[in-house]
Order: structure tokens, then C-alpha cells, then sequence
């Protein structure tokens, strides 16, 4: 998993609510049977709209994603975030997100930024107005800022998520320094509760 | 002690370690996994060269993918290659993971969240999970079940039997009251999620209370269940009761004998205690309850059947406003429209929501001895696994759905999801007893409006909605 530190990116809007995972990755790209190449499918039907937000030239190379609440609902398919960060985001800034997409954002060194309703609103507008924003996502200090500074909002985060993700650490590696607890649970479980076995 | 929920009761018993950062690591007694996106685990395990802690307690399914109609044919009777190699490719991995296996060919095949409780996997107790939103549907039974990502979190539960999750806070619905007949467990579910909405139950855990819900079979139970991702919650859950151990009892790989009764002393403490409590309490009178249709392209988005389509201009929140604005032209649909007089091209009836011999058992009564209107051109009929299947041809279901112009398919996630033949053309309108309506979901373009098994059939007879209150 590669380390998320600094991004300094070009910004995306997307101004819809509830935006699912049915239209983050349309299923007809989900049977590809490699990890890389979902990008292609990103939002691939609204795509076909010229008019749409990544396909207009001002946002080419964005690499944050600005949307609306409920962002990532729907299926719990990993490849949501495989798809954005094939394309090139590696954030995505909203309101509210959806539980699993949320988490697999994280546990693919992809980061889910949340900032209220009015900050979301601000950088929507901002963005609107000033072709080529950018915004300077700093991890360690949890700050969203503009490249000038003028602009700065706090996020929270989860330490731990937060920790994985700086050190673009890896989840089985984490647990295994536990194997032993992992056992002996597995033990007395399977004498307490047989027929589980 | 202190009064518990059955949520925390289970989750407690599962817990090895608490990260200092809140995350918990949880043993995972049981793992599904279909072929969606499990091969990108499998790719990555392979990689890195790990093996399968426990093979025994996975069991790989086929669902998703797998063509509906052909079977006789085997890999090669699936036309797309791409589909064919998803499929096949959870053959492999299965194998060189030592993993059980129900592939194409197996008689019990079908959708996980039918197959696992209906072999009696799910039991009271245990913490299951499954590489699929609709995980909690196992919840039914009294399980600690949930949805866990095809990639990482699988690699994750393949590699070491256990899951890091954040424990979520916890939720009651307690639905009392006596549900109207032709309501069934889809429209209680259907009105809930209008009501909370659909991120309603975002971070909980839902607990199903109430008088409605213990006077309902497990099929139903599980149909609840089954739903409760589209109100946001990852998981739901009903406590056991006699009619968990009825049903469980018996079953494949159900406690035998002295296990039991052991395991039935042990289920029995289960339940939430009467002075527990819940970061959140909802209650809801079934008697109010109306068979449901959705009108738009989320699951809240739904009326009783004898209303109109909703007017966007008449909706005061703004992102409200502007979805259902969408979502009518998406669908499109007029304003003020009655829902009845919707007309449909297409009718499921299936998906791991209604596919279960109750539900075929309901949809064949309200179709017997009459034909599918002529502007309907496919009625589908999809049983949620080989057991099911097996089941209604022993009771001349399939025989009633087919003289009625249904075709009879073999078991699987079918016209739910628009990912293997069974799909929508764009435009096409269709009945169907699936979980999502999301614009594409059963196809791109496609327009999906969720019902009932019984309404999904009453509609394929008419050819649109239908009051199933008032139809005869
Ligand atoms: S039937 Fe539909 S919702 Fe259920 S597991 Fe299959 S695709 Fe998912």
C-alpha cells in the first residue's frame, strides 16, 4: 500500500447527492481480472455525457474528488475505490460517506476526507469560480487548505486509519503481530462452543 | 452483570484483541464468498504467498455471475467469456485454497445469504461474514453477520480468521402491531426505509423487535434482515426464538444430539436482555403497513401501491428535491401519476431478498390458472438455490409459474444485478422483488421498481401495478 503524506491536487466536483457505487463503477467493468484498469469505468455512464465533470479539460489530472453526502453508497464492492484511484484521485471530500465505501477507501490507501455541509458548500464554489483550484490535503496536521493558505479546514480521522495510512501499512501484517491471542481464542472457543467447529 | 443487547452480547464474545485506536479484532466463525471480487483477494494472497488459516470454515459460492439458463452445458454453456472466467476462476481459487466449494454444477448452488441458512450454517451466536452488502440478511437467525469488502478485508478473513471492525452503535426497530394480510416482510421493510431513509441507519446495528416481527417465519425474518443495508446499517439482526431453533433444527450442518442441546442452552442467552439498552429506539405499527412500490432510484423512494408518483415541487429540502427531480426522469415518470397505472415490460422474482420457498409459494397462488399480460415480455422466476428449486418442483410450483408464461430459470443473483445475461434493456421497466433500484442496477438504462413477491406477480398478470388488497 503506497503512504498517503501531502497531496497537493487539482479538485473535481461532482455536485450530486447519494452518489453510488453502481455509478462510481458500472457493473459491466467489475468482471476485469486485474486490480488496475477500473479506472476506464469510472463513472462510466455519466461519462457519456460530454458535458460531464471529468470530461471537461479544466479538471483533466484532478487527483481530489469533491462530492455531495452519502457519497459511496450502495454495493459494498471494493472496486469503487480501486476505480478512483485507477483514475487518478487519491481523496475524495464530502459531507457524509456510506459505511463501506468509507472503510474500503482506507483499506486501499485512498482517503476520505469529511468536512461539514457549509465547508463542502465553500469549496464547491470555489471551485466553480476559479478554473485549476487546488487543494493541499496535509494527513499528519489533518488540514484541507488552498495552495495559498487563505483557505484552511480540519478534519478528523481515526488515529489508527490514520497511522496505516502514513506508514502505508497493511492490515495482515498488523494483525499477525497478534497470532498468538488469535490462537489461544481459537482454542477456547472451540472447547466452549463445539458444534461451531 | 449488566443488561445487554444480543448485538453486544455476540459481539463481545468475539472480540481478541481492541486496537488503542478503537478498532477490534474479531474472530470470524464462518466466511462466505461469491465470485464478485474475490479473485482480486485470491490474486493478492497468491502473491504474497499465504495460505488459508481455517479452510473449514469458508465456503465458496457461485452467484453473481453465473448465467441462469445452460447449466446442462457447464462452463462452456456461458457465452461471455469474461463472465466465464469470474466463474471459473472461483473454481480455481477455491481449490488451491483448499476451500469448500459450491461451484455451477453443485446441486445445493445458489445465492450465499439463501444457501447459508437454509443448511443451517447461520446459527445463533456466531459472527459470519461474507464479501457482500447483503450479508446481514444471516441475521435472521441470530447472527453477528456482516459485510466485508471482495479485495482487503476478504484477503484479510482468508489469512487469519479474523476481521478488524469499529464497533458500530446500536438500533431497535420495534415493530408492533398485526400486519394486514397481502402486506408481507418486504413492504415492512420497504415503509421503514421511507421512513428512516436510506442513510437512516448509518453506524448501527440494527436490532428487528416487536410483535410483528416474532409473529413472522424466518423467511420473512430473513427478507428483513436482508434489507437493512438499504437504510445504511451493515447490520441487522433478529433475536432466536422457537422459531430460529424450528427452523434450524435438523438442518445439514445444524447442531446434532447432545450439541444441541447444548448449543440450545447457550442460544437462549442470547437475546437482548429486557433492560438493555440502545443508542437509538424507533417504533412502527404494522397495522399502518401497505404493500409498497418504489417510484424512483433508491430504496426510500416508495409509496403504498394505491398512490401516485410524487411532485418534486412540492418537496421543500433541496437535495431531496432535486433527487427525486432525477430519479422521475430517470424513471420516467409523470408526476401525480397513479402507481397502478404504471405499465411494466419485464417481471423478477427472485434475488437473495425474495427467493425463498415462501416467497415463490406466495407469487405461484396469485398466478395460478392465469396468464402473463401480453405487454409483458419476460416474467422471470429465479429460486435462491438448488434446495429451493428442488422444493417448489416437488410442489408443482415451477409447473404453475410456466403454464402461466413464467420462465423457470436455474438458481442465482439473476436479474438482480445486471452483472451476468439476465438484464434489462435500457428503457425497459420492470417488477421485480430485488433490494436496489439504482439507476443501471439491473442494466444500464434500466428502470427497476421494488415489490413484493405477490405484487411482482399480480403486476406480470395485469401487465402493471396492481392493489393486491383489492385484486381478485
Ligand atoms: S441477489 Fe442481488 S443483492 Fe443478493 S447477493 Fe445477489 S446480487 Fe447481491
Amino acid at each position: 500500500m503506497d503512504k498517503f503524506t501531502v497531496l497537493n491536487g487539482l479538485v473535481a466536483p461532482i455536485d450530486r447527492a447519494n452518489v453510488d457505487t453502481d455509478q462510481i463503477i458500472p457493473k459491466q467493468y467489475l468482471a476485469s481480472i486485474k486490480r488496475t484498469g477500473f479506472g476506464e469505468g469510472l463513472f462510466a455512464e455519466w461519462r457519456k455525457d460530454a458535458s460531464f465533470v471529468l470530461n471537461q479539460s479544466r479538471y483533466k489530472g484532478a487527483t481530489i474528488l469533491l462530492g455531495r453526502k452519502n457519497f459511496g453508497c450502495g454495493s459494498s464492492r471494493e472496486h469503487a475505490p480501486w476505480a478512483l484511484m485507477d483514475y487518478g484521485f487519491r481523496s475524495v471530500i464530502a459531507p457524509s460517506f456510506a459505511d463501506i465505501f468509507f472503510n474500503n477507501s482506507f483499506k486501499n490507501g485512498f482517503l476520505p476526507v469529511v468536512l461539514s455541509e457549509a465547508e463542502v458548500d465553500r469549496l464547491f464554489h470555489e471551485c466553480n469560480a476559479f478554473p485549476g483550484f487546488r487543494l493541499v490535503i496535509d494527513l499528519e496536521r489533518q488540514t484541507v487548505a488552498s495552495t495559498d493558505g487563505a483557505l484552511t479546514m480540519h478534519f478528523d480521522i481515526d488515529p489508527f486509519r490514520k497511522y496505516c495510512l502514513l506508514n502505508g501499512l497493511d492490515e495482515i501484517g498488523l494483525t499477525l503481530r497478534h497470532a498468538d491471542k488469535i490462537r489461544a481464542f481459537e482454542a477456547r472457543r472451540k472447547a466452549q462452543h463445539p458444534w461451531y467447529f | 452483570m449488566t443488561a445487554r443487547t444480543l448485538f453486544e452480547k455476540i459481539w463481545a464474545d468475539h472480540v481478541i484483541v481492541v486496537s488503542p485506536q478503537g478498532e477490534e479484532l474479531l474472530y470470524v466463525d464462518f466466511n462466505l464468498i461469491n465470485e464478485g471480487q474475490s479473485f482480486l483477494a485470491f490474486d493478492q494472497l497468491r502473491m504474497e504467498g499465504r495460505s488459508s488459516r481455517r479452510p473449514q470454515q469458508h465456503l465458496a459460492v457461485t452467484d453473481h455471475y453465473l448465467p441462469t439458463i445452460n447449466r446442462d452445458r457447464g462452463t462452456a454453456g456461458m457465452a461471455n467469456p469474461e463472465i466465464r472466467r469470474v466463474v471459473e476462476m472461483l473454481d480455481e481459487n477455491a481449490t488451491e485454497f483448499k476451500l469448500p466449494h459450491i461451484g455451477w454444477g453443485h446441486l445445493d448452488q445458489g445465492i450465499a445469504h439463501v444457501i447459508a441458512p437454509e443448511l443451517g450454517i447461520a446459527q445463533p451466536g456466531m459472527l459470519i461474514t461474507c464479501n457482500d452488502s447483503h450479508t446481514a440478511t444471516n441475521g435472521a437467525c441470530g447472527v453477528l453477520a456482516i459485510p466485508i469488502g471482495g479485495g482487503n478485508q476478504l484477503r484479510h478473513v482468508v489469512a487469519t480468521q479474523t476481521v478488524w471492525l469499529k464497533k458500530p452503535k446500536t438500533m431497535r426497530f420495534t415493530v408492533d402491531g398485526v400486519r394486514p394480510e397481502a402486506v408481507t416482510a418486504k413492504d415492512v421493510i420497504l415503509s421503514i426505509i421511507r421512513e428512516i431513509g436510506v442513510g437512516g441507519a448509518t453506524g448501527y446495528a440494527i436490532e428487528y423487535a416487536g410483535a410483528a416481527i416474532r409473529a413472522m417465519s424466518m423467511e420473512s425474518r430473513l427478507t428483513i434482515c436482508n434489507m437493512s443495508i438499504e437504510g445504511g446499517a451493515r447490520i441487522g439482526m433478529v433475536g432466536p426464538d422457537d422459531t430460529t431453533y424450528q427452523f434450524l433444527n435438523g438442518r445439514r450442518k445444524a447442531p446434532q444430539g447432545a450439541d444441541w442441546d447444548r448449543a440450545l442452552t447457550y442460544w437462549k442467552t442470547l437475546p437482548t436482555d429486557a433492560d438493555a439498552a440502545f443508542d437509538r429506539e424507533l417504533s412502527f405499527d404494522a397495522a399502518r403497513f401497505a404493500p409498497m412500490v418504489t417510484w424512483g432510484t433508491s430504496p426510500e423512494d416508495c409509496s403504498p401501491v394505491d398512490g401516485v408518483v410524487p411532485d418534486p415541487s412540492s418537496i421543500g429540502d433541496g437535495d431531496r428535491r432535486r433527487h427525486v427531480e432525477r430519479a422521475l426522469d430517470y424513471m420516467k415518470l409523470k408526476p401525480a401519476t397513479p402507481l397502478q397505472q404504471v405499465a411494466i415490460d419485464r417481471v423478477f422474482i427472485g434475488s437473495c431478498t425474495n427467493s425463498r420457498i415462501e416467497d415463490l409459494r406466495v407469487a405461484a397462488a396469485v398466478v395460478k390458472g392465469r396468464r402473463v399480460a401480453r405487454n409483458v415480455k419476460l416474467a422471470l422466476v429465479v429460486p435462491g438455490s438448488g434446495l429451493v428449486k428442488e422444493q417448489a418442483e416437488r410442489e408443482g410450483l415451477d409447473r404453475i409459474f410456466r403454464d402461466a408464461g413464467f420462465e423457470w430459470r436455474e438458481p442465482g443473483c439473476s436479474m438482480c444485478l445486471g452483472m451476468n445475461p439476465d438484464r434489462l434493456s435500457a428503457g425497459e421497466r420492470c417488477a421485480s422483488t430485488s433490494n436496489r433500484n439504482f439507476e443501471g442496477r439491473q442494466g444500464p438504462g434500466g428502470r427497476t421498481h421494488l415489490v413484493s413477491p405477490a405484487m411482482a406477480a399480480a403486476a406480470a398478470i395485469e401487465g402493471h401495478f396492481v392493489d393486491i388488497r383489492r385484486w381478485t
